[in-house]
C-alpha cells in the first residue's frame, strides 16, 4: 500500500522578485515503512518539500499537485483536518534541537503536547505512555526526569527527546530533516541507529533529509537527489550510489574527501563542480545544471531534461545520462 | 632539524563556573589538560575532536586571544605570552586565523576592501590608498575572487565566497602560519572542495603552515599531514595522518572512525554495543575516555596515562 | 550610506507606525522651526482686552487669560521643548554611549564601576532629583537641560553597554582581534557601527520622555522661565481657570501628548524597519 504519494507537486513563492517556482513539478511516492532519502545542497528544495507535506509552508505560498497520504490528499485538507494530521500521521524532527525545543518547558509537557491534543487519554495514562517513549529513546526515567528542562541536557539528548515527541502517536510517516547535522559524529551515530530501530519496530515510513551522503547511505533504501527545485535522479539507494547517472550526483560525490585520494606527497586536487548553485530567482531556462555541467549539449540550455530510465526503477532527468558503468 | 613553527608545552586552560552555593569555591572547569605538539613549517597539522574536546579554546590560545593557565606557546622561537602587547600585536601579522562561520565572520556593516585590509590597518607601515586598495584587490584575485568585489558588502556573497573573503583577510599580510577553525564546516559539499582546492593551492604558492580545526574526519584526513585527535583536553593520538587512519591505535579513535557514515550503501555499519560514559572534565587523575571506553581496566580509572610513541603514532592508552 | 537611507525610508513606509508617527514628528519639529520665523502674532503681545477668546480667524486657538494668542504660544513653546530635549538627549548620548562601550570592552572592575554609578544614578527618582538640582543652581532653561541630561546619561550607558556586549561575542570581532587591533579601535569601528539602529530607535524614546520631563519641569515653574512659553507652564497657567476656559489647559495637553505618542510610534516603526532588515542572509 502506498503511503506517499507525492503528484506534480509545485511551490510558487512571493518574492520581491515576484512569484517564483521553488519546487518545479515533482513526483515522489513510497510504501509504507519504507526509508526514502532526500539529498541536495543548500537551496534544493529538500526542506520545502518536508515542509510542504506536513503542511507548514509560510503563508504566501501557494501549492499545486496532489500529496497523497494513504490515498488522501492533504492540499485539499482544511488547516483544522492538517492540524489532526501534524503530530499524529505525520511527523517531523529538525536540524537544531535547542531551538525546536521551548526552553521554558518542561521536556515532559512537550513530549506530553501531541499525547494530549490528538489522544484522548487521562493525565496517568499520558505520564505512563511518556516514560515509555523516554525509555524508547534511550533517556531512562530514573536518569532524566520528567521535569527536565532542554538546557539541561546535552545536543544527542535533545535531539531524541525530539524524537520521542515525534513517534509519541505512532505516526505513519516521520520526516527527519538534518536530524543529527548538529551532532558530533558518535552522537550522531546513535540518534541514526535509534531512528532506525524505532522505524523498524513500528513499520513507519522514514523520509531522511540530508546532505551528507553517508548518511543517506546508511539509513535509506530510496533516494532521491534534488537541484534548485528539480528532481534530478531517483532509485534504490545501492543503485543510485553505485552507478550514478545524473553528471550532479557524480560530481556530487567526487568532490567528498575520500581515503585513498592523496596517495602522493603531493596532493590531488579535489574534483569541483564549478560555479555555484544559482540563485532562486536567476534559475536558466532548460536543465538548471547546464552551465556547470562537464556533459551539457545544446538541448541542456533550451529544454526542460527528459526522463531517462536507467532500468531497476532508476532513473535519471537528464540528456547526457553517465552510463551504466 | 629545523625548528618547528609553532611548539606548544603543556598548554592548560582552566574555565570558573558559577558557584553552586554562596559561600563555596567556584567549580574549575578543565578545558585543556596538558596539551603539547609542534607543527613543523609548511605543513598541515589537524586537530580532531567533539565538541567539548577543547580545540576551540586550544585555537584562541595558539592565536593569542585568550591567555592560558599555564603551559606556553612558541611562535618562531618566541613565546607569546612573554611578550609585551605591543611585541605581540606586531607578531600578529604572521599568524592568521580563518573562522567557522562565513556569515558571523565578516563585519555586515563594512565593505569588502574594509574588512580584508584590516590587518594592513593595523600594522605601524602604512600603506597609501592606492597602493592599500591593490593589494586587496590582487588578494582577492588570488582567492577566486573579482577585483570589483571590493565595494560590496558581505550579505551580496554566498557562503562559500564570504570564507573565500575571510581567507583573503588571512592571507593579505603574508603571515607564515594560518589556523583555519572548522573553517569548511558551513559549507555545502561542492563549495566546500573549492576551498579546500584553494587552500591547498595557496600552500603550495606562499609555503603555508595550516592548524587545521576539524570535527570532519575525512576532510582532516585529506587535507593534513599529520594529524592530534583530542578528548576532554588532552591528546590521545597523535601521528602522521596517513598512518593514523589507516591503523588508529587509541580507543576513542577508533570509535571516532567506526562511527562515521559509510559512503557505500551495501556497506551497512556493524552495530557495536556502547557503554554509557558519563561526561567529566580532564581533572581527574583517571584517563578521560574511561567511562567509555570498552577496553578499560582498574588502572584506567586511577592513571592517565601519557602521550607514548608507540609503533607510528603517540598514543595515551594503557592498553595499546 | 545614501543608499541605505532610501531602502530604510522605502521599507518604513510600508509599516503604519513608521508612517503616522513620522507625519506627526515632522510636524512638531518643522513648527517648532517655523516658530523662529515667524508666528501670528508676537507672544509678548500682552492684550486683557482679548483675553480668553474663543479660536476665531484672528486667534487661531483662541486666547488665554492674558490675551496672548494660544497656537503662537504653543508653536514657540514646541521650540522650546525641542531644544531642552535635544541638548539633554545630547548629553546623555554623548557621556552614556561611550561609558557603555568602555563598559563592555573592558569588562573586569571598570564595567562594575560603571554599572555602580549607572545603578547610584538610577536610585534618585528623576523629578524629584531635577527639582533638587534646578534648586540649587537655579530654575531655567538650561538647568532643566543639565537635569534631564544627567538623567539620559545611565539610560544609554545601559542601553549600549547591553547592545555592545553582544556585539563583542560575535566572530568578525574575534577576526579584527586576532589583527592586532585594540579595544578602543573595536569599539569604535565594529562595536558602535552594530549598535547604531539600536540606538536611534532609543533616542526616540528618550525624547519623547525628554519633552515630558521638560513639560513637567517647566508645570512646576522649574524650567523654561517666563515671558518663554513652554508648554508645561501654560498648563499650570491653566489650572486656575478649569473651570472657565478648560481649553486652555486642553491645548498644551493635547500638544504633548499628540507629541510624545508621535515620537513614539516612530520609534516604534523604525525598530520594525531597521532590525529585520539589517539581518540579510543568503
Amino acid at each position: 500500500m502506498t503511503l506517499l504519494n507525492i503528484q506534480n507537486l509545485t511551490v510558487t513563492i512571493d518574492t520581491v522578485h515576484g512569484p517564483i517556482n521553488i519546487i518545479e513539478q515533482i513526483d515522489l511516492s513510497m510504501a509504507a515503512g519504507a526509508k526514502l532519502g532526500i539529498v541536495g545542497e543548500s537551496g534544493c528544495g529538500k526542506s520545502i518539500t518536508a515542509l510542504a507535506i506536513i503542511g507548514l509552508l509560510p503563508d504566501k505560498s501557494s501549492l499545486s499537485g496532489k500529496i497523497l497520504l494513504n490515498g488522501e490528499n492533504l492540499l485539499a485538507f482544511t488547516p483544522e483536518e492538517m492540524c489532526r494530521v501534524r503530530g499524529n500521521r505525520v511527523a517531523m524532527i529538525f536540524q537544531e534541537p535547542m531551538t525546536a525545543l521551548n526552553p521554558v518547558q518542561t521536556i515532559g509537557n512537550q513530549i506530553a503536547e501531541s499525547l494530549i491534543l490528538h489522544l484522548k487519554l487521562g493525565k496517568k495514562d499520558i505520564r505512563d505512555r511518556v516514560r515509555q517513549l523516554m525509555e524508547n529513546v534511550g533517556l531512562p526515567v530514573r536518569r532524566f526526569p520528567l521535569d527536565l528542562y532542554p538546557h539541561q541536557l546535552s545536543g544527542g539528548q535533545r535531539q531524541r527527546v525530539m524524537i520521542a515527541m515525534a513517534i509519541a502517536c505512532e505516526p505513519d510517516l516521520l520526516i527527519a530533516d538534518e536530524p543529527t547535522t548538529a551532532l558530533d559524529v558518535t552522537v550522531q551515530e546513535q540518534i541514526l541507529d535509534l531512528i532506525l530501530d524505532l522505524v523498524d519496530q513500528s513499520g513507519m515510513g522514514l523520509i531522511m533529509i540530508s546532505h551528507d551522503l553517508g548518511v543517506i547511505a546508511q539509513t535509506t533504501e530510496t533516494v532521491v537527489v534534488m537541484y534548485t527545485g528539480n528532481l534530478f535522479e531517483t532509485g534504490p539507494t545501492v543503485e543510485v550510489f553505485k552507478h550514478m547517472a545524473h553528471p550532479y550526483t557524480d560530481g556530487l560525490f567526487s568532490a567528498i574527501p575520500r581515503p585513498g585520494i592523496s596517495l602522493n606527497s603531493k596532493r590531488d586536487r579535489l574534483y569541483t563542480i564549478p560555479g555555484q548553485v544559482p540563485e532562486i530567482h536567476l534559475r536558466p531556462e532548460g536543465c538548471s545544471f547546464a552551465d556547470r555541467c562537464h556533459r551539457a549539449l545544446d538541448p541542456c540550455r533550451t529544454q526542460a531534461p527528459p526522463v531517462v530510465d536507467m532500468g531497476k526503477n532508476h532513473v535519471a532527468w537528464c540528456f547526457n545520462p553517465l552510463d551504466r558503468n | 632539524m629545523k625548528p618547528p613553527l609553532v611548539k606548544v608545552v603543556n598548554l592548560t586552560k582552566d574555565y570558573h563556573l558559577p558557584r553552586q552555593k554562596l559561600f563555596a569555591k567556584a567549580p574549575v572547569f578543565r578545558a585543556l589538560n596538558g596539551i603539547d605538539f609542534e607543527v613543523a613549517r609548511g605543513s598541515s597539522f589537524g586537530i580532531v575532536g567533539e565538541s567539548g574536546c577543547g580545540k576551540s579554546t586550544l585555537a584562541r590560545i595558539v592565536m593569542a586571544l585568550d591567555k592560558p593557565t599555564g603551559g606556553e606557546v612558541y611562535f618562531e622561537g618566541r613565546e607569546l605570552f612573554s611578550l609585551s602587547t605591543k611585541a605581540l600585536n606586531a607578531l600578529r601579522k604572521n599568524f592568521q586565523m580563518v573562522f567557522q562561520d562565513p556569515y558571523g565572520s565578516l563585519n555586515p556593516r563594512k565593505k569588502v576592501l574594509a574588512i580584508v585590509a584590516e590587518p594592513l590597518d593595523v600594522l605601524p607601515e602604512k600603506l597609501t590608498t592606492g597602493r592599500r586598495q591593490e593589494r586587496v584587490e590582487d588578494t582577492l584575485e588570488e582567492v577566486g575572487l573579482n577585483r570589483r568585489d571590493v565595494d560590496k558588502y558581505p550579505h551580496e556573497f554566498s557562503g562559500g565566497q564570504r570564507q573565500r573573503i575571510a581567507i583573503a583577510r588571512a592571507l593579505i599580510t603574508r603571515p607564515s602560519l594560518i589556523v583555519a577553525d572548522e573553517s569548511v564546516s558551513a559549507l555545502d559539499v561542492s563549495v566546500q572542495a573549492q576551498v579546500l582546492n584553494l587552500m591547498m593551492d595557496l600552500q603550495e604558492k606562499y609555503n603555508l603552515t595550516y592548524i587545521f580545526i576539524s570535527h570532519d574526519l575525512s576532510v582532516v584526513e585529506y587535507v593534513t599531514d599529520v594529524v592530534a585527535v583530542i578528548y576532554l583536553g588532552k591528546i590521545v593520538e597523535q601521528g602522521k595522518t596517513r598512518d593514523l587512519f589507516r591503523m588508529p591505535l587509541h580507543p576513542y579513535t577508533k570509535t571516532l572512525l567506526a562511527a562515521v557514515p559509510d559512503i557505500d550503501p551495501s556497506k551497512k555499519r556493524q552495530r557495536t554495543a556502547r557503554k554509557e560514559g558519563i561526561f567529566t572534565d580532564g581533572a581527574s587523575g583517571a584517563c578521560p575516555f574511561q567511562p567509555r571506553c570498552r577496553e578499560a581496566t582498574e588502572i584506567c580509572g586511577q592513571v592517565n596515562p601519557s602521550l607514548e610513541l608507540k609503533g607510528n603514532q603517540r598514543v595515551a592508552c594503557h592498553h595499546v | 550610506m545614501a543608499r541605505r537611507l532610501v531602502e530604510i525610508f522605502t521599507h518604513g513606509l510600508k509599516n503604519r507606525s513608521f508612517v503616522i508617527g513620522g507625519i506627526i514628528t515632522l510636524l512638531f519639529f518643522l513648527i517648532a522651526l517655523l516658530s523662529y520665523v515667524w508666528t501670528p502674532h508676537a507672544i509678548e503681545n500682552i492684550s486683557i482686552a482679548n483675553k480668553l477668546k474663543l479660536p476665531g480667524s484672528v486667534y487661531w486657538l483662541g486666547t488665554d487669560h492674558f490675551g496672548r494668542d494660544i497656537f503662537s504660544m504653543l508653536i514657540v513653546g514646541a521650540r522650546n521643548s525641542v531644544i531642552v530635549a535635544f541638548v539633554a538627549i545630547g548629553i546623555g548620548l554623548g557621556f552614556g554611549v561611550p561609558l557603555g562601550l568602555i563598559a563592555a570592552a573592558r569588562k573586569g572592575w571598570v564595567d562594575e564601576f560603571i554599572m555602580r554609578f549607572n545603578d547610584f544614578t538610577f536610585a534618585f527618582p528623576s523629578i524629584i532629583s531635577a527639582i533638587m538640582i534646578t534648586a540649587i543652581l537655579g530654575p531655567g532653561a538650561v538647568n532643566s537641560i543639565i537635569a534631564i541630561g544627567i538623567f539620559n546619561i545611565p539610560v544609554f550607558a545601559r542601553v549600549s553597554r547591553g547592545a555592545a556586549q553582544s556585539v563583542w561575542k560575535r566572530e568578525f570581532i574575534l577576526a579584527a582581534r586576532s589583527s592586532g587591533k585594540g579595544a578602543f579601535k573595536i569599539s569604535l569601528e565594529h562595536v558602535l557601527p552594530n549598535i547604531f539602529s539600536m540606538l536611534i530607535v532609543q533616542t526616540t524614546i528618550q525624547f519623547a520622555l525628554g519633552i515630558l520631563a521638560e513639560a513637567g519641569l517647566s508645570y512646576l515653574g522649574l524650567g523654561t522661565q517666563p515671558p518663554a512659553p513652554s508648554w508645561g507652564k501654560m498648563l499650570n497657567e491653566a489650572q486656575t481657570f478649569l473651570y472657565l476656559a478648560p481649553q486652555l489647559a486642553i491645548y498644551p495637553g493635547v500638544a504633548i501628548v499628540l507629541t510624545v505618542l508621535g515620537l513614539n510610534l516612530f520609534g516604534d516603526g523604525l525598530r520594525d524597519v531597521l532590525d529585520p532588515k539589517l539581518r540579510r542572509s543568503r
